[in-house]
């Protein structure tokens, strides 16, 4: 209904379109008034409505909600009850597990993020050549990164890594009696850290097309001056690709607080062996779902929102000292 | 990329390796790949052979096949893991129209309308970006608990159809900025409103974009484990990575063979997605990484 009055306001303001539009003039005065135009009343706000509705029902009003929850005790069947600073407290001076899974993510974060991004880079790197068969590596690089998030992976990478694993069967090869990784509170983490760096194929990509786009005459000046290959990396491929290093560090730090499904599939649900493989999202999870202690959950929730959003802030004021933007 | 010309540029001659060094590129980037690829081909190696045989005999060319893992696996969780298959479909088709329908509307005013607050609602849009599902998933539980849409496929579905995969928003963005406003402008000449607009000329020639964005989001829904794992509870509503784990709490994990089996199978639908559409996944993930 108020869509035709508003097709009947337009062609009603609108002149008539010159029949034979010859006078470039009158074209170009035309297209200027559409220009202005674009500000297109009420309709944009009638494209973005559903993203509205999801920006405020499902993203914004959740936030605070959840934010209320966190100074509750509320177990979802029964009314929340005000706790006050409670669920805080305890989470800092009184949860061991808490701490437990405080470790196991940063240990989780601060080692895969820079084993990935660096071995994504590396490839990257050697990727980007006149190479036969660049189009079958690239494939066969990206297709962890496609398959990681599933259920499937961490079932078999729970197989890799077990006692009578694949990875033991690689390392008797080199005379190296191995354990089950995935049992030992000491070394199942970093089956998770390496499953992580075995996706490394997102990065990888996003490096590459970067990568293709570096000016081809600086290196070209640099190849004539006689620079050597280590000296033009240094120089001049990593200080032009800082933007998309930055871009990189940024999704992948973010990503990898988000793991939930490999820590959850690897442990049985349960975090073990004694917490090691606790990530923050399982131990979000077990509280408020597995608990139905739903206060506590969202005050995790919380902290976890402002670690990250503090992690990316950090990012991007240090960002202004290593980043070079060419314009 | 351009051919090499005969008197190659200096550059040309940097990028072209001579021969040994072209045989040693070679030879890291075929030992990366077997390292990549190798727990997925023991995996499916694994999948054909007798249990006993899957860590006493770890080569990849099974010695006896066992076909029956997969149809032991195929039942082996109480339910038949077809059922899994389709409502893994029912909730990955529904994200997939969700996510072209609401995120190209929303793409199509922030790329080419000037509105008030446009800045600030765009850089709310990139925000979400960063925002991490776990923030908002116990307060999104209780409003779909209260809707009493737990265990139904709703809370999978319908956030999709509210644009919240803001990824895909800025993935379209990107591409209909490349579209030149020319079109948009002498259809509004001939009198089309923006909605015939969007409609005529913004989608069809968007369909590079809303391919990958189908894509992605069948690969990213079918594997988002978490959301799935919160809201469906009765193991008939089951899609496959809770079929899967149901199997293996049924089993124990001890019916390796099966086990494996079924694992290759779940995989299988992404698999398929990435041997048809390799190119334009890598080409979508590498544009997302571009400054606009």
């Amino acid at each position: 209904m108020s869509m035709t009055t508003a097709t009947t306001d337009e062609v009603a303001e609108e002149p008539p379109a010159p029949a034979a539009p010859s006078d470039q003039r009158e074209r170009d005065r035309m297209r200027r008034r559409l220009a202005r135009r674009r500000g297109g009343g009420w309709w944009p706000y009638l494209f973005l409505a559903p993203w509205f509705v999801g920006l405020f029902g499902l993203t914004i009003y959740p936030m605070l909600d959840s934010l209320y929850l966190s100074f509750t005790d509320f177990d979802l069947l029964t009314p929340a009850r005000w706790v006050g600073l409670d669920n805080y407290t305890r989470m800092f001076a009184d949860d061991p597990v808490f701490w437990d899974s405080v470790h196991a993510t940063l240990v989780y974060v601060l080692v895969s993020v820079p084993l990935k991004l660096a071995l994504a880079l590396g490839v990257a790197m050697l990727l980007n050549r006149d190479l036969k068969g660049i189009g079958l590596y690239r494939a066969a690089f990206y297709l962890p990164s496609l398959l990681g998030g599933a259920v499937a992976v961490a079932i078999v990478w729970r197989q890799v890594f077990g006692g009578d694993g694949l990875f033991n069967d690689f390392l008797a090869w080199f005379g190296i009696k191995g354990q089950d990784w995935i049992s030992s509170p000491d070394s199942a983490l970093y089956t998770l850290v390496l499953l992580a760096v075995w996706q490394f194929g997102t990065p990888m990509v996003i490096f590459l097309a970067g990568l293709k786009q570096l000016p081809k005459d600086v290196y070209e000046a640099a190849a004539l001056d006689g620079a050597r290959p280590v000296t033009r990396f240094f120089r001049i491929t990593l200080p032009l690709l800082t933007p998309i290093v930055f871009f990189n560090v940024v999704l992948q730090i973010i990503d990898a607080f988000k793991t939930f499904t490999p820590a959850f599939v690897i442990s049985n649900g349960s975090g073990g062996p004694l917490d090691s493989t606790m990530l923050y999202s399982l131990y979000l999870y077990k509280k408020g779902f597995t608990d139905l202690q739903m206060g506590y959950a969202s005050a995790l929730a919380w902290v976890l929102f402002l670690v990250i959003a503090g992690f990316t802030a950090v990012n991007f004021v240090a960002s202004r000292y290593w980043v070079h933007y060419d314009d | 990329m351009s051919a090499l010309t005969p008197n190659a540029s200096p550059l040309a001659r940097l990028r072209s390796l001579t021969g040994s060094r072209r045989i040693l590129v070679h030879t890291l980037l075929v030992g990366v790949a077997v390292v990549m690829l190798y727990p997925l081909l023991w995996m499916l190696s694994s999948s054909l052979k007798p249990d006993t045989d899957i860590f006493t005999h770890p080569g990849l060319i099974p010695g006896r096949v066992r076909p029956e893992n997969y149809s032991e696996g195929w039942s082996g969780s109480g339910n038949s893991f077809s059922l899994y298959i389709v409502n893994s479909l029912i909730v990955t088709i529904g994200a997939v129209i969700g996510n072209v329908v609401s995120c190209s509307l929303a793409a199509y005013a922030f790329a080419r309308f000037e509105f008030r607050g446009k800045r600030i609602w765009f850089g709310l849009m990139l925000g979400t970006l960063m925002l991490p599902t776990q923030a908002v998933l116990i307060p999104q539980y209780t409003i779909f608990y209260n809707l009493t849409w737990i265990n139904t496929y709703l809370p999978l579905i319908v956030p999709k159809f509210l644009a919240v995969d803001a990824f895909f928003i800025f993935l379209m963005v990107q591409f209909i900025r490349s579209v030149p406003r020319e079109l948009d402008q002498a259809a509004m000449v001939d009198g089309a409103n923006p909605w015939s607009i969007y409609w005529r000329i913004i989608l069809p020639l968007m369909r590079p974009a809303l391919i990958t964005t189908t894509i992605f989001t069948f690969i990213w829904t079918y594997d988002d484990f978490l959301h799935q794992l919160v809201y469906l509870q009765q193991n008939d509503r089951f899609t496959v990575p809770l079929g899967l784990t149901l199997f293996l709490d049924q089993t124990s994990g001890s019916s390796y063979g099966a086990m494996f089996a079924m694992s290759t199978l779940a995989l299988l639908p992404t698999l398929i997605c990435f041997l048809v559409f390799q190119k334009r996944l890598v080409e979508g993930m590498a544009t997302s990484g571009m400054k606009g």
